[in-house]
């Protein structure tokens, strides 16, 4: 997604509701709380932790072979594999089964790698109509917005904007905003489309090399609703989603829906092994850059992330900065780190949105160093020339200025000087540092100052 | 060069020396079968189900003939509830025809203390839908086959084959609306579970284990 607009920027406009900006932010940190009380209730929660972040770490060394045998074991329990190496193949594919089968209405649960790919736009172009039935994601998508979390598609809105929403698209009456109401009228809306479409895309949280299936974890039921009332199941999943053995989905089970929202498990946590009869069942293996951030040594942990969103909700800059801050389908820490694989230029920003503070590495149920990498980043961005102009410039002053003894202490005259006298020349807009803070009072002498006449005699 | 072959060989490229998995056997099942049934029963009333104790199967036709007093469609493979329920095995095999199921009662293979959760296979479910599309979910499981955690479930499930299977943990449930928590999203808006003091469900439907 190209912008024109930086994180700081488009964080300025979510930051100009500051009720607004306390409630987004007390709300994810509830669900921050609940991940807590969650975890601390398993005993071998560290344990597990390190056991999936070792898991991926075989999977990201045996990729190759894993989806060779996934692969396999997948077309003979009569799944129909495709291999995608981009988000625009991707959409190809679809719109290829779409075609094949006379299909101009899809129904899709949610898939955060469709939203990478853009696919509902490129599908709409193409006279395709698709409907998201994830509850949050319907929401967004009756709003023209991308979801602004990965886990809670529409986190950002109030009760009273999804009533308006809904007024307007589905009927309810003017001003209704109870969530009770609002979701049974979504429920009516969502089954009918359930009951009328051809084809279901859903996501895939887990595919096993072992065995061939996949696992999609909703709470609300809508993949399965989807999925088992079309003739046209397709799976579309990052190759980065495989595990190897069956067994493995006991760790990382545990590990999602605690992380992500506090509970035990999700609803339904369903197995597809092979279609059922009459239907036909596609899955979709996305690179996508995948394979090029796998070969970064410093990055390739990032694709260890099991999508649980736990990072954003702990976030002290997501909380506070909404996702669509982020400009990219996946906000908040781990997008910072997986954005800049797919576009170092457009994405140069992000990396720069954290107080690099680690709470986001301190939650993560596969133990990915996000804010290392986040740190890391930022060395890659500015050494291969995408890094901020403004702040380049005021760094090289800053060089030139403190290598010097003569024009360090005439600046720093110069600043208690404006402070004291003029305090109106650094305390307005034009200084980027002000927004959002007070200047210093400035001292009545420098250090050194105050060094020559307290010395030790 | 084909996208497969593409993907393939930058992986095999770009890929970190070979390092082992871990050995997750020490996880194994610690747990036992009197402390999992407590604790199952507690966390799925955590979760939004309701917890029936039954000593035999005819409990289950006059818990449901005090609940369900209208005319709705109920439906059920288990050959003890045929008559209350239109028998589910003989439902034709066109998932669309079960939009009007009021109640569906099912077996569970067996429920994981942990998390309230229950495993339930096609074979269990007769039509892949039916526990998804129906208005209320009526689960039958053993009070012995309750299993501790999650890695006991795939011990327990080792070697099983199911076309589709899945673990089924309450009502269907949302909270996209401001983080409140509503029942009845797309799936069941209610889920009972009668905990049963003896073994009804199909012995062959067993895994070997």
């Amino acid at each position: 997604m190209s912008t024109q607009k930086n994180h700081a920027e488009l964080s300025e406009i979510f930051n100009k509701d500051e009720d607004r900006v306390n409630w987004h932010d007390e709300t994810l940190w509830w669900v921050r709380q609940k991940r807590d009380k969650a975890s601390h209730a398993i005993p071998d929660w560290e344990l597990l932790r390190e056991m999936a972040s070792q898991i991926k770490n075989n999977v990201l060394s045996e990729l190759d072979t894993y989806l060779i045998q996934f692969e396999a074991k997948a077309t003979e329990n009569g799944i129909k594999v495709h291999w995608a190496a981009d988000a625009a193949e991707h959409n190809q594919i679809v719109k290829d089964i779409l075609d094949k089968n006379g299909v101009k209405q899809m129904v899709k649960s949610k898939s955060m790698l469709t939203e990478e790919c853009h696919l509902n736009h490129y599908l709409e172009e193409h006279g395709i109509d698709v409907i998201d039935s994830d509850l949050g994601e319907r929401i967004v998508q009756l709003a023209k917005e991308p979801p602004s979390h990965i886990v809670l598609p529409c986190i950002h809105k109030k009760k009273e904007e999804i009533g308006d929403l809904f007024h307007i698209h589905l009927g309810t009456e003017a001003g209704m905003s109870d969530p009770q109401v609002l979701t049974e009228t979504a429920r009516l809306h969502l089954r009918e489309v359930f009951l009328t479409r051809k084809a279901a895309l859903t996501g895939v949280n887990f595919a096993v090399a072992e065995t061939g299936e996949f696992v999609v974890c909703t709470n609300e039921g809508n993949a399965d609703m989807g999925a088992h009332l079309a003739d046209v199941h397709i799976a579309s999943m990052g190759i980065e989603k495989l595990i190897p053995e069956r067994k493995h989905l006991g760790v990382f089970l545990r590990l999602l829906t605690r992380s992500a929202t506090g509970q035990p498990i999700t609803t339904y946590s369903s197995h597809f092994k092979r279609p059922r009869k009459g239907q036909e069942m596609h899955i979709i293996l996305v690179d996508n850059g995948r394979s090029t951030q796998l070969g970064r040594p410093d990055f390739r942990n990032s694709l260890k992330c099991i999508r649980c969103g736990a990072c954003m909700n702990t976030c002290p800059v997501y909380r506070r900065s909404g996702g669509h801050s982020y400009h990219t389908a996946i906000a908040g820490p781990i997008g910072s780190i997986l954005a800049p694989n797919l576009d170092m230029k457009d994405y140069a920003d992000l990396p720069f949105a954290s107080t690099l503070c680690g709470s986001c590495t301190n939650v993560c149920p596969v133990k990915i160093d996000i804010h290392d990498q986040l740190y890391k980043w930022r060395q890659v961005i500015v050494k291969e020339g995408y890094g901020d102009k403004k702040k380049a410039a005021g760094m090289h002053a800053m060089d030139w200025t403190l290598a010097s003894p003569s024009l360090f202490n005439l600046a720093g005259k110069a600043g208690r000087w404006t402070l004291k006298h003029a305090p109106f020349a650094v305390n307005n807009s034009m200084n980027p540092w002000y927004k959002h803070r007070d200047m210093p009072k400035p001292p009545a002498q420098s250090f050194t100052e105050w060094f020559k006449t307290n010395r030790p005699q | 060069m084909s996208s497969r072959a593409d993907i393939l060989s930058r992986i095999a490229k770009n890929k970190p020396q070979y390092i082992a998995a871990p050995d997750i056997s020490a996880f194994g099942n610690k747990h036992s079968s009197n402390a999992n049934l407590d604790q199952f029963c507690a966390v799925a009333t955590g979760i939004g189900a309701t917890i029936i104790f039954i000593n035999n199967l005819s409990e289950i036709k006059t818990y449901i003939r005090n609940q369900i007093t209208n005319n709705k469609r109920i439906i059920s493979s288990i050959p003890e509830l045929i008559g209350l329920a239109e028998d589910g095995t003989l439902v034709q095999a066109i998932p669309h025809k079960l939009e009007d199921v009021e109640l569906a009662i099912i077996c569970a293979e067996f429920g994981v203390a942990e998390n309230g959760a229950l495993w339930v296979t096609e074979t269990q479910m007769g039509t892949r839908i039916l526990p998804f599309i129906t208005q209320h979910l009526a689960i039958v499981v053993n009070a012995n086959d309750i299993v501790g955690d999650m890695h006991a479930s795939y011990i327990r499930t080792a070697g099983s084959d199911h076309n589709f299977a899945a673990f089924i943990a309450g009502p269907s449930k949302t909270a996209d609306i401001e983080q409140s928590l509503v029942l009845g999203a797309h799936g069941s808006r209610s889920l009972v579970v009668f905990v049963l003091n003896m073994d009804i469900c199909d012995e062959s439907d067993r895994p070997v284990l």
